[in-house]
């Protein structure tokens, strides 16, 4: 099983095996390279952990523990979970400020621990196969222990609807992923999930009524307290730079903090109309960092669409985490093996356009008469004014659907699930019948809090948000699995989860103060970048999708081999004409709205995970790196 | 093949890849039954003028005249019995 996880621990392994539990670890060594190694146990071998991540809060964790008379025989951030365990018991994890997926075994209850991060910046699956428990950083270590890989036609029907599965539901029939700000508690024979965390909005009176340029100064302080904790680790930490606001802020922070010159790293691209090149090295000369670049073709998505889904392990719908996979080999070309992203502020302060147009039809929504109403959604998308639905009545009855349901809690989302949702139109009988039913979205939200009916408009839709799209694609096959296809760490200060208790007690309006998005994070950060990168309006991170697929009017020949109306009937998930009629569209170039791309993407990706996952085919790429040579191994008794 | 037919068809290809007439109803609304977002109704509006040699004017992109199989193509008989 060990062995599969190799990328995401090039170092060395380490083993540990005791009555009905064996624990293994693949070490990316990050912090004490000389005694951090896994498993770790305490003082009397009664408690052992191995675990992926960071605990940031280890030194003063591990001062508090010290007091309390536990005795540390390494300097690693891992050895505090243990100590934690044994002095606060299953709510350890409430002291660990960190991004982790900890497995932990107490040998005299003969319990087994399973923890993961609050917000799911780091995997954790798990499965039940023949009355053995098997769990894993990536599904395809439970497929080497046994586990047989099957698609569960629901987990298509949500990664068709909300970009992937939803926690803890995955692609997989008999995989589950242990949701963000859980436990999972196995003792006696049985398990349960206990949830310690979740994103929510606060009531907090002194927060709430500080005024916006005290929330300012709050949050400058606290996300520099995160990025000073993020940056601990015994290698050099490096970081992404987008040239948009979040990554440019984190940057520039960390350069108060380090004594080196900054290392950034960045994607650039061939086609204009995605590049960001341009305010990229803007930043780098305002910031004065050592800066590379990685340029993407659109043929090098194609190419390498296929190794991207053997690491993300899920049909996905855009190709935009291929890019970040070719930068994540970047840093590691650069001696890196960290780096700080600015992942997370969108969702914490508000940051995408679904927010702001919530907002203005919330606002329409009081007086749906008002045409000058309807006309802000002309402010928000500059493109309305070229597009035929910019006209007002088209407005009106695109973004008018639903428009006095206020009540609905998918008010702000229902849009972008229902575009991605035509997927389903592809799906063959036999999918359908399978989901027969089954209303994916409204068996989601049958999960929400029963509070959330009573929160503001943003608090329900920031919490959406964090719960579909951000842990189950952008941190995962757009963070983790994309950096860790090349052994990176990706750090995330914007998601320390003390910023977002803070940011979720403050108002609305100084999220979205008017339809300016994370104002106060501007006013945060509006004394350590150019006013030009501070006034900048967002620019959503997007790549070349089905275009990628097609060279000189012909499909690459793995994607003709995998849409062959053969390989589609053997599969059995796609009706074959339908599939055929797309492609064709596709391959003469006249896919260019999104319905069309994602369904040719979530496809294709669907057909690879098939191929690889559920068939076990290997494709020609490096899907099983040999064990190096000089790579420590041991079994830790 | 008469106009409604030929748009029926090209909205069916198109947008739901079948060719089973069961699937749109002629006077179903395209944007409000989400068989065709924003860019979607530009594709239309390019086979429009393409193939019915017609200039769509701006202040003629109004559901009125392309929101449904009905509307497109009363939309293309007027133009062109102009």
């Amino acid at each position: 099983m060990i062995r599969s996880l190799h990328h995401r621990g090039p170092d060395g392994y380490g083993f540990h095996e005791s009555g009905p539990v064996g624990l293994a670890h693949a070490r990316l060594s990050i912090i004490d390279l000389a005694g951090g190694w896994q498993p770790i146990h305490n003082e009397d071998r009664t408690v052992w952990t191995v675990f992926n991540g960071e605990i940031f809060n280890y030194i003063e964790l591990r001062a508090e523990l010290e007091a309390l008379g536990h005795r540390f025989a390494t300097n690693s951030d891992t050895e505090t979970i243990v100590h934690a365990y044994e002095q606060f018991g299953l709510a350890f994890v409430e002291h660990l400020n960190g991004q982790f997926a900890i497995a932990l075994w107490d040998e005299t209850r003969q319990r087994l621990v399973l923890a993961r991060d609050r917000v799911g910046i780091r995997p954790l699956f798990y499965c039940l196969d023949r009355n053995q428990l098997l769990f894993a950083s990536e599904v395809k270590a439970l497929a080497a222990g046994g586990a047989t890989l099957t698609l569960d036609p629901v987990g298509l029907g949500e990664a068709f609807t909300f970009w992937s599965a939803v926690d803890p539901q995955t692609p997989f029939r008999n995989v589950r992923s242990l949701p963000p700000g859980h436990l999972l508690v196995c003792e006696n024979g049985r398990q349960s999930a206990q949830r310690y965390w979740q994103w929510t909005p606060r009531a907090d009176r002194a927060i709430a009524q500080l005024s916006f340029e005290e929330a300012a100064g709050e949050v400058r302080k606290r996300l520099v307290e995160a990025v000073r904790l993020q940056l601990r680790a015994d290698v050099p930490v490096g970081a992404y730079l987008s040239g948009g606001l979040d990554s440019s802020g984190i940057v520039s922070l960390v350069r108060n903090y380090t004594r080196n010159r900054v290392r950034t790293f960045s994607v650039a691209f061939e086609e204009a109309e995605f590049d960001e090149s341009e305010s990229q090295a803007a930043m780098v000369r305002y910031l004065n960092t050592e800066h590379v670049t990685v340029r993407c073709s659109r043929r090098q998505i194609g190419e390498r669409f296929p190794q991207l889904i053997w690491h993300t392990e899920t049909p996905i719908v855009r190709t935009a985490p291929v890019p970040l996979m070719m930068l994540s080999g970047l840093v590691r070309e650069s001696g890196y093996r960290v780096v700080l992203t600015g992942e997370g502020a969108d969702e914490v302060f508000a940051g995408y356009d679904i927010f702001k147009e919530a907002k203005i039809r919330r606002f329409w929504a009081r007086q749906p008469e008002s045409k000058w109403r309807s006309s802000l959604f002309g402010r928000l998308y500059g493109y309305l004014k070229h597009s035929p639905v910019g006209n007002a009545q088209f407005a009106s009855s695109f973004f008018g659907a639903a428009l006095t349901d206020l009540a609905n809690p998918a008010y702000a989302h229902g849009s972008r699930w229902g575009t991605t949702r035509r997927i389903w139109n592809f799906f063959t009988p036999a999918t359908r019948e399978a989901l027969a039913g089954r209303d994916v979205q409204a068996a989601m939200l049958d999960t929400l809090p029963a509070e959330f009916a009573g929160w503001d408009g943003l608090s329900r839709d920031q919490y959406l948000e964090s719960k579909t799209l951000l842990s189950g694609y952008l941190l995962s096959s757009q963070g983790d699995r994309v950096a860790m296809a090349n052994s990176i760490e990706g750090r995330v200060p914007f998601l320390d989860h003390e910023l977002i208790e803070f940011a979720n007690a403050l108002p609305a309006r100084y999220k979205l103060r008017g339809l300016e998005e994370k104002a106060v994070l501007r006013a945060a950060l509006s004394d350590a970048l150019p006013a030009d990168i501070i006034r900048r309006t967002k620019q959503p991170y997007r790549a070349p999708d089905s275009a990628s697929f097609f060279e000189n009017s012909q499909p690459l020949p793995y994607v003709s081999e995998l849409l062959s109306p053969a390989a589609l009937k053997r599969a059995g998930y796609f009706d074959p004409a339908l599939v055929q009629r797309l492609v064709e569209k596709c391959r003469q170039g006249r896919a260019i709205g999104f319905a069309d791309n994602q369904a040719f993407v979530g496809i294709l990706s669907t057909m690879l995970v098939h191929e690889m996952f559920v068939e076990g085919r290997e494709r020609n790429f490096d899907t099983s790196p040999a064990v190096e040579e000089g790579v420590r191994i041991e079994s830790v008794q | 093949m008469s106009p409604k037919s030929e748009i029926k068809q090209f909205i069916l290809g198109n947008y739901l890849f079948t060719n089973d007439e069961s699937a749109l109803a002629d006077d179903d609304s395209l944007l409000k039954k989400g068989i065709v977002d924003s860019t979607g109704m530009l594709e239309l509006i390019m086979h429009i003028e393409e193939k019915y040699g017609i200039k769509v004017a701006e202040d003629e992109m109004v559901p009125a005249n392309l929101d449904s199989v009905v509307n497109v193509t009363a939309f293309i008989e007027r133009k062109l019995a102009k």
